[in-house]
């Protein structure tokens, strides 16, 4: 597959380069060079990010690889947002960027230099529950509680993007968003309550 | 007083675990955090059939943070995969199933050839796309139709009969038609994910998606010939399941062989192409039915055969046309089901398993009778309604079957059904109503529980359960509160951990009459205990005997004169105790399985419109009735019916696994390409019950809801598009492509 032999090729270069690199750095870790190949290579691997995660900043150093997702989940610890496919097919790892709700499994991390993430950890207000998730309580709107997070932060962004006017609306604009469970009507229900309800969101 | 108003209003219907939910604080199988944690990644055959004769490793090897590469030639020694290797007459247990790094063999396309172990998840997945097998190619054989054909590769595992064999064939009215249905994924939205780690050789911890902890455990000792003590599993939230958590699937082992070898703690996630490959799915299925009435619409002959598929290493089948034998009254049935190994992964049991598949066929072919009786189809049931059961002879422990009927006739609004196909349309689409029944085994099983009543007022109630999503939490502390009398918000209930007293599976529909007969049990000894101590130290209970006494509301009092009583904390302070304890058994309902039968029933009734021109179906309503013995919890109960039917809505519409028969490949393993229900595909859904309570099964009147909610809900839907478009689709799913 070509990507991969790119990638390779890649990494080959930044190998080869290993000496010079141990110049310009002039680090003893490096000058061991032949074993620590692998370890070199994956240090220029890494790229510097900045962004801003529930209103904390970080200054973060990945891999251009790595998906917004999986550095939620697995380098800041943050579950609450769930991976179900991994290729923007399900919608559990919905979180918003700048208010906008997107994919965060079809984002890699870098390409949110400088952005503010909202993740389903940052919605609430300290033990206040944000009124979605009040209102998702209220109308039983999960069973096995995965999808939600995805569910509640694409269920704001529906509700903020005017397109919850009535039932079949809100079922086309949050049909991006998989329910195994099945718990469609009520996601419908809560949703039309906090739309009534008129609060700022 | 009523007992269930002490429940207060606010948070009698509110799932206990919702806010954990909400907030994100709910912690799924991949989702514990152990320290040193690395990462398995599975790497997947590409052929159907035939062995591995190289594995091309280097480039893997050599790419970053990889620790390991596991496969068949290096895969340490498993007890389990080969018990009788040491001492073939010593017993051992052999793991069922998949063992996966056993062998070079290939059974299917998709199936776990080797595992890569890496410093991150990215490393691992990279490193892991670099793995080669080359392969002595075999011709495999995955086409249904052809090999069905074959009666030499077919496996004979059951037949029944009562009265005349095949008296459809002299029916006075008759018909006799095929069905099928094609595989379905279960697909929970949380990927199946395990994480193992060992604490010395002997011991050790797995956090694991799994309905049965208990289970997992008892696999896992077996496997790695360890002490089921010394395996602890931890299952705190399941993000869905639907019977692929039933049992342990190649992943399970995999993270505990890949933690052993590494000697960190692994945490290995089954991908969403691998969940199509590797944790089961319903089977793929075909049905013949021959059935007959007299012109009264008394049943005359029904012949059932089935054929569903399953793995070349295992055999799996299920009660497919059991539901011929016994839902009606007919004094002539005769059933056979057969096994179709082929080159794929061994399928499972999915919501339903068994009815959901059989009642397709069987409540579709009395749609088709009731048209040429010219019999509506509700009456036509109630015609043929069994009093008692036709196999058995026995009576019910309760079968509100006709209540059901009943019920979701009004709320859907039956009488505006066309009886004429194709003859109504409402704002240019054809409309269509249907309906279907839906029945599923009760009963009661094992299962242990425990009961901590501390002195600052609170309940704690512990089983070893998992709670996929049903609410099994919820409705504890519901039951909880009533059997000990107390507020809900002083109860608690502890599940999910094998440390906890022995927990059922949960799975058939079974888990609250279970463990809510353990805890009903359990407080009954809690009030015993009570009333025991505070003979021994109060004062003015002294020299009573405990039969003289009564427990009311948290009180123990003296029931000559209720005057002298004293609350149960105050008892445990003159005791000088903080707590106490006691675990109690539920018991088996087996001598109460053989004075009734026992099963819970549901009919599902649908309105839908069919474009005339595209085929396109819009659900516009269903309502789905439900018998299934006293509701616990009203809030949950429901959303496991709508839970259902929205299963029902993808098996009838949507779901079908597709399988490129040259390679032996899934074509379709993703959620782009195997379509499951989203929210546009729900119409607005009513659930009526008729909440009786039945208590011959156990004391907490439940009898169980998840599979019915799922099982007849294909055939109403089909049963509609009949009555929408005078077409009958036999065929799963209902596309549009099939009614134009
Ligand atoms: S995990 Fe991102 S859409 Fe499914
Ligand atoms: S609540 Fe289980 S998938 Fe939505």
């Amino acid at each position: 597959m070509p990507t991969q032999n790119k990638n390779e090729s890649r990494r080959d270069f930044l190998k080869k380069s290993t000496a010079l690199a141990a110049l310009t750095i002039a680090s003893p870790v490096l000058t061991k060079a032949g074993e620590n190949d692998e370890k070199i290579a994956a240090l220029f691997e890494q790229m510097p990010l900045r962004l801003e995660v529930n209103g904390v900043a970080h200054a973060l150093s990945v891999e251009p690889r790595v998906t917004l997702l999986d550095l939620l989940r697995e380098q800041l610890h943050l579950m609450g947002t769930k991976k179900g496919c991994d290729h923007g097919q399900c919608g559990a790892c919905t979180v918003h960027v700048d208010g906008k709700r997107i994919n965060s499994c079809l984002s890699l991390a870098v390409m949110n230099e400088g952005k503010k993430i909202t993740t389903i950890e940052g919605l609430a207000n300290g033990d206040k529950l944000h009124p979605m998730q009040e209102a998702f309580i209220k109308h039983d709107g999960f069973q096995c509680g995965y999808c939600t997070p995805g569910q509640i932060m694409s269920a704001v962004c529906c509700v903020k993007e005017g397109h919850a006017n009535n039932a079949e609306e809100i079922r086309e604009f949050m049909s991006g968003n998989i329910c195994r469970c099945g718990a469609y009507p009520n996601i419908v229900d809560a949703i039309m309550e906090v739309k009534k309800g008129g609060q700022s969101l | 007083m009523d007992k269930e108003l002490l429940i207060p209003t606010s948070f009698a219907d509110d799932r206990v675990d919702g806010v954990d939910k909400v907030t994100g604080k709910a912690t799924y199988a991949a989702e514990h955090q152990l320290a040193n944690m690395v990462y398995a990644v599975f790497v997947c055959s590409t052929i159907a059939k035939g062995s591995i004769k190289n594995m091309i490793l280097a480039d893997a090897k050599r790419a970053a943070g990889v620790l390991d590469i596991i496969y068949y030639a290096n895969c340490p020694a498993v007890p389990g995969y080969n018990p009788y290797a040491k001492d073939p007459n010593k017993k051992g247990y052999e793991w069922r199933g998949l063992k996966v790094f056993n062998d070079n063999k290939v059974y299917s396309n998709g199936q776990p050839i080797a595992m890569v172990i890496a410093d991150t998840m990215e490393r691992a997945v990279h490193a892991a796309s670099l793995v080669k097998a080359e392969y002595v190619k075999e011709e495999s054989d995955t086409d249904f139709e052809n090999a069905k054909a074959d009666e030499k590769k077919l496996k004979k595992p059951g037949e029944y009969k009562r009265g005349d064999t095949d008296a459809y064939k002299k029916g006075e009215v008759s018909l006799e038609e095929e069905y099928t249905i094609p595989s379905e994924t279960h697909n929970p939205m949380e990927l199946h994910a395990t994480i193992a780690a060992w604490d010395g050789d002997d011991k050790l911890t797995v956090y694991d998606k799994s309905q049965g902890p208990k289970g997992t455990q008892r696999e896992l000792a077996q496997c790695f010939g360890l002490d089921e003590k010394n395996v602890r599993v931890v299952v705190e939230y399941v993000g869905g399941a639907f019977g692929s958590g039933l049992r342990s699937w190649p992943h399970v082992p995999a993270a505990v062989i890949a933690a052993k070898k590494v000697k960190r703690p692994v945490k290995l996630i089954v991908t969403r192409e691998q969940m199509f490959t590797t944790v089961g799915y319903r089977p793929h299925a075909w049905q013949k039915i021959g059935i007959s009435a007299g012109k009264d619409g008394k049943l005359t002959g029904i012949t059932h055969h089935a054929v569903s598929i399953t793995s070349r290493y295992e055999d799996f089948g299920e009660g497919i046309v059991n539901v011929s034998q016994f839902l009606y009254d007919c004094p002539n049935v005769n059933t056979s089901y057969r096994l179709l190994p082929l080159d794929v992964n061994t399928p499972t049991w999915m919501r339903g398993p068994g009815p959901a598949t059989g009642c397709f066929a069987l409540e579709s072919a009395l749609d088709e009778l009731s048209y040429k009786l010219n019999i509506d189809p509700i009456e036509l049931r109630v015609i043929n309604h069994a009093v008692l059961h036709p196999i058995s002879k026995l009576p019910w422990s309760t079968k509100f079957l006709k209540e059901c009927y009943v019920l979701g006739k009004e709320k859907i609004g039956w009488q505006n059904r066309p009886t004429v196909p194709g003859s109504v349309t409402e704002d240019g689409m054809l409309v269509g109503y249907g309906m279907a029944g839906g029945v599923f085994g009760a009963g009661r099983g094992q299962a242990s529980a425990k009961g901590i009543l501390k002195a600052d007022g609170t309940l704690t109630l512990q089983s070893a359960v998992s709670d996929m999503g049903p609410g099994t939490s919820t409705a504890m502390v519901t039951m909880g509160a009533q059997f000990m009398e107390l507020p809900a918000n002083k109860i608690s209930f502890e599940l999910g951990d094998t440390d906890l007293p022995n927990g059922p599976t949960q799975g058939g529909s079974g888990t609250t009459s279970a463990i809510g007969t353990a805890i009903n049990v359990v407080c009954t000894a809690l009030k015993q205990t009570l009333k025991e101590m505070a003979i021994a130290n109060v004062p003015a209970f002294a020299n009573l005997k405990p039969e003289a006494l009564k427990y009311e509301q948290g009180i123990i009092s003296v029931t000559d004169n209720v005057s002298i009583n004293i609350s149960y904390t105050d008892i445990l302070k003159a005791a000088n105790k903080p707590e106490i304890e006691v675990v109690k058994d539920s018991g088996r309902a087996t001598a109460e399985a053989q004075k009734y039968a026992m099963n819970s029933f549901s009919v599902h009734f649908v309105k839908l419109h069919v474009h005339p021109v595209t085929g396109v179906i819009k659900l516009k309503q269903i309502v789905s009735a439900a018998d299934a013995g006293k509701i616990i919890s009203e809030n949950t109960a429901r959303s496991q019916m709508v839970g259902g039917a929205v299963g029902g809505i993808g098996m009838a519409l949507t779901e079908e696994v597709n399988i490129d028969n040259r390679y032996g490949r899934y074509t379709n393993a993703n959620f782009g390409d195997y379509h499951v229900p989203v929210n546009a595909d729900a119409p607005p859904m009513d659930v009526v019950f008729v909440n009786k309570a039945d208590i011959i099964i156990s004391p907490t009147g439940a009898k169980g809801i998840g599979e019915i909610a799922l099982v007849g809900v294909a055939p109403a839907i089909a049963n509609a598009v009949y009555n929408a478009t005078g077409k009958r689709i036999r065929n799963l799913p209902i596309t549009p492509d099939k009614l134009i």
